[in-house]
């Protein structure tokens, strides 16, 4: 499976992303964001960090660079497009998913490890998934989704949630939610569920020894239900 | 000519900075003090004499860049 990671001027996971994937089998190819083209692939990976310094809103820059215009054609041709993290704000400032990512409820940065349950499993990126429960890294600042009502009725109905934060055991109580998101949403998908944003970082999750290896099992089974 | 646009949460929009600096101002005796909502603002200067197209150009950019509709509503001066 060939991967493209985008580089934007402030990306700080870029690497990271660069070494799970090939860890995992992907061939990855490094895209700089002034670049109009992308290299023929499979999967395009808006990687986290601060674009562009969270300059306006973030991922608003990003939102509007070069390269961004290949990967909205990529994704509405149905190409498969993760955001991570920043990369997930990226998404919702293209329009590519509803909504948009607000500071977090209590205004504080998280970094921690926390756990998500998989709400769909009839897309790509987790049918077949070994585990339901993941424990993966979250660290940002704006990470409280937020859509209108409607959208959020939208997104119920075509099963859109892809993550929600949750326990151990899988309850998705408000109380188990680290930044105010609506729904506990750490996941969402667009209406194909061709493009999942993610404020989780499973490319920290890669080594049992350092952190923990859940990110290890998204990542096999993307690579494994694509071939 | 200089065009002046004020973005800012929608109503009902949660904003926990505004709440913060509320509650600060509260505390130093500001006890008036309802609710504070912040925004962001913009003075742009475009190269156009004409008032009505220099503003029909800030509108497109309010809807395509300055503003979050999702969240946002903006005001030009």
């Amino acid at each position: 499976m060939k991967s493209s990671v985008i580089i934007f001027p402030g990306s700080n996971c870029d690497r990271d992303m660069d070494v799970a994937l090939k860890k995992h089998g992907y061939k990855n190819k490094m895209v700089w964001h002034d670049d109009i083209d992308l290299p023929k692939c499979d999967l395009v990976v808006l990687p986290g960090g601060f674009s562009y310094g969270d300059y306006l809103r973030c991922g608003s820059i990003a939102g509007k660079s070069k390269i961004i215009k290949s990967v909205i054609e990529f994704a509405n041709s149905g190409g498969l497009v993760l955001g991570i993290c920043n990369g997930f704000q990226i998404l919702t400032e293209t329009g590519l998913l509803p909504g948009v990512l607000q500071q977090n409820k209590y205004l504080n940065f998280i970094c921690k490890n926390v756990h998500v349950k998989v709400n769909n499993k009839e897309n790509s990126y987790f049918k077949n998934i070994k585990k339901e429960i993941l424990e993966l890294h979250i660290a940002h600042n704006e990470g409280n989704y937020f859509c209108t009502k409607d959208e959020l009725e939208v997104i119920k109905n075509n099963n859109q949630i892809a993550l929600t934060y949750c326990n151990t055991e899988g309850s998705d109580e408000e109380e188990f939610n680290p930044n105010g998101a609506l729904n506990n949403i750490a996941g969402l998908f667009n209406k194909n569920k061709n493009v999942l944003g993610m404020m989780p970082h499973p490319e920290r999750m890669i080594d049992k020894y350092l952190s923990g290896n859940d990110g290890s099992i998204f990542f096999e089974n993307l690579i494994k239900n694509y071939i | 000519m200089k065009v002046k646009v004020i973005v800012t949460l929608k109503n009902g929009v949660l904003d926990p900075q505004g709440k913060a600096i509320q509650q600060t101002l509260n505390g130093m005796g500001f006890v008036d003090v309802k609710d504070v909502r912040q925004g962001k603002y913009f003075d742009i200067e475009v190269n156009e004499t004409d008032e009505n197209k220099a503003k029909f150009k800030i509108d497109e950019m309010c809807k395509k860049l300055l503003a979050n509709l999702v969240i946002e509503d903006y005001k030009i001066l």
